[in-house]
């Protein structure tokens, strides 16, 4: 029996490549982190920090080639399936780990019904269930997500349906089969602010209820302030921050995180100019020495730029010299 | 009273649906229906709304880069919907335009320095070699430098793309810039670096923005004033502070409180409306919004609300405020 305080999944050193004509590209650098029953977990960062392949990592769908999983392990319940056979994939892909992506317009087949599509899933892990049972699961899954008319809704197809209530169907399928893990990689990026608050509501109305973990992607710390208990934060496929999201928040301890939560304009009370982060995230595998913030930080040491710091601390981490050495609370006061 | 630079009034445009024998229009799609505000010199006009709300619509309309069905659009006096095509080419040497997809709006087969120069040449500005000093001028005052010139589109990244469009609008040096969704393709900490760039140029150069973003913050922090639209009407339109701080509108209320606050102490009240937004084809009657509104009564359904001006100076079209 699992305990509430162990993980149900934990990645462990996992690294990531694309093989390209150009050699290999990492895309996730080393990376550790776990989630624990009924927990969520918020992964941020911006494009091409690594978030979306870590969970395609985890997920086993990796396009490959050119994406392999070339070191480290990821383990779902005390057992390692970082390099687990494509049957055992199939099995736990749906059943124990789910998935829901950005775009609910292309996530969804559309020559086939909303009901074949939910019904497939359902048959797919429940081989032996009866037609009319699965009917009616159907249709108390797509309640449960809030969607009104769910048995009229069974023989729509999703062209008929809006980006708000395609994005409900999507996790509906994805908690079918009452995973313990929900992936959700910027499930509300393509939708308006008011169909956001609603799906963000629903996500977390479903996890009090299923107790099912949620592995939150995004580039939003908007969404993350609201909905997460802890948070990762990655840059240029490393971790550079861990921990509480209160503590996060209010001390953030590296500066990458510190910028930002600096960048991000006021809804109430204006400020005069945004904080910048100076130039742009490098290239993946550009920079082989020292940190790989060094060349954007404004409190760049020598020693930033040739030694590679550790993600260290207690229960609030952060890969920087700066808070190491100084034990500073905060970056900037 | 202050002159305003830029006025539109009763701006509409209806889109037809055809169908059925004979390819009969049997219904109207009403994408804006009926809006109008004035831009004074020298500030910032945020246009807020979700997809579909008709903001950037309206904002092309005022280029007529699409054709209003209805309305006016005073320009210094002068209503550009009377001027015939080639008169309103020359008049876009003063309104100009940045788009939202610094991929998609870049020519990808020519260099930074032709792109930026194209506008030069449209409206016969310099000869050779002063539209190409303009170039690396224009260059350096967005950030990049001179060098840059000779490159392409795909060897720079969002970012510095919208840097390359915020140059080509200004080439002709214009006084309004209409920048729809400017940002919204970008990463937050570049994001901030574009805001702060735009903010500064309009400072440099005295520029009037109408800004159509749907991001909320964004758009407060850019404006001076804000227009919140909703299915093709404007439902309230105020200074940016008062607008965020005490909204009159229900649907700003709603919209407002929907945003996630990047501070986990802060849990903020959130006001969920039900449903989607209806589709512009069959708005329902009245007031556009009551089906979702928390706040709606019997003439809501009944009878359609106009703009009017509040004591305090701020326009609100809902019946509550009659």
């Amino acid at each position: 029996m699992l305990k509430m305080s162990d993980p149900v999944l934990k990645v462990e050193g996992l690294k990531t490549s694309f093989f390209t004509d150009d050699g290999e590209v990492p895309a996730v650098g080393g990376i550790d982190f776990e989630v624990k029953e009924g927990e969520i977990l918020g992964i941020v960062g911006e494009s091409g920090c690594g978030k979306s392949v870590t969970s395609l990592s985890i997920m086993g769908l990796l396009p490959s080639p050119p994406g392999k999983i070339v070191g480290g392990h990821i383990y779902y319940q005390g057992e390692d399936i970082s390099h687990a056979k494509e049957s055992k994939m199939r099995k736990l892909r749906g059943n124990e780990i789910a998935m829901i992506f950005q775009e609910p317009m292309t996530s969804l087949n559309p020559v086939f019904t909303i009901g074949e599509q939910l019904e497939e899933a359902i048959k797919l892990h429940n081989q032996r269930l009866p037609k009319k049972e699965i009917e009616n699961r159907s249709v108390e899954l797509l309640k449960r997500v809030g969607l009104p008319r769910a048995k009229e809704l069974l023989k729509e197809y999703p062209h008929e349906l809006s980006g708000g209530m395609r994005q409900r169907v999507m996790i509906a399928i994805a908690m079918s089969c009452n995973p313990k893990v929900l992936i959700a990689d910027e499930p509300t990026t393509a939708l308006d602010v008011t169909i956001q608050a609603q799906i963000l509501d629903l996500m977390i109305k479903l996890n009090k209820e299923t107790n099912t973990a949620i592995i939150m992607i995004t580039h939003d710390l908007g969404v993350v302030a609201q909905m997460c208990q802890r948070v990762v934060v990655m840059y240029a496929g490393k971790i550079v921050e861990e921990g509480p999201v209160k503590d996060i928040f209010n001390h953030p301890k590296h500066p990458y995180t510190e910028g930002l939560i600096q960048s991000i304009p006021d809804l109430h009370g204006k400020k005069e100019r945004l904080y910048t982060i100076k130039g742009s995230v490098p290239k993946p595998g550009s920079i082989t020495k020292g940190c790989l913030f060094a060349p954007r930080c404004e409190f760049v040491m020598d020693k930033c730029r040739v030694n590679t710091p550790e993600l260290s601390g207690g229960e609030h981490k952060s890969r920087c010299f700066l808070h190491q050495e100084q034990g500073r609370k905060e970056v900037r006061t | 009273m202050i002159e305003s630079l830029l006025h539109v009034e009763n701006l509409k445009k209806y889109y037809p649906i055809k169908g059925g024998k004979f390819g009969r229009v049997s219904e109207t799609v009403r994408a804006v229906d009926g809006v109008s505000f004035s831009v004074r010199e020298g500030e910032t006009l945020g246009i807020v709304g979700e997809s579909g709300c008709g903001k950037s619509t309206t904002g092309r309309m005022i280029m007529r880069l699409i054709e209003p069905t209805e309305g006016k659009i005073v320009f210094q006096n002068r209503n550009l919907m009377n001027l015939s095509k080639k008169e309103m080419r020359k008049a876009r040497k003063d309104i100009q335009m940045i788009f939202q997809d610094p991929f998609a709006s870049l020519n990808p087969r020519h260099t930074v320095e032709h792109i930026i120069e194209e506008p030069m040449i449209v409206h016969n500005i310099g000869d050779r070699k002063e539209r190409k000093a303009r170039v690396e001028e224009l260059l350096e005052l967005v950030g990049l430098s001179s060098y840059h010139a000779k490159r392409y589109p795909h060897q720079f990244s969002g970012g510095q793309r919208q840097r390359i469009g915020i140059a080509r609008a200004l080439a002709v040096r214009p006084k309004v810039i209409i920048a729809d969704e400017p940002v919204s393709a970008l990463d937050v900490s570049v994001q901030s670096q574009v805001l702060n760039l735009l903010k500064d140029l309009q400072e440099k150069f005295n520029l009037t923005y109408i800004f159509i973003a749907h991001d909320l913050s964004v758009v407060r922090h850019i404006s001076d004033r804000v227009g919140v639209m909703y299915l093709g009407k404007l439902v309230e339109l105020s200074e940016s502070e008062r607008l965020y701080d005490d909204p009159k509108h229900p649907y700003t209320k709603a919209l407002l409180s929907s945003v996630p606050v990047p501070n986990p102490n802060v849990q903020t009240e959130r006001m969920i409306l039900q449903g989607d937004v209806p589709s512009p084809a069959h708005p329902p009657a009245g007031c556009s919004f009551h089906d979702r509104c928390p706040f709606a009564m019997d003439i809501c359904s009944k009878e359609r609300p106009h703009l009017k001006k509040l004591e305090d100076g701020r326009l609100v079209s809902c019946h509550l405020y009659d």
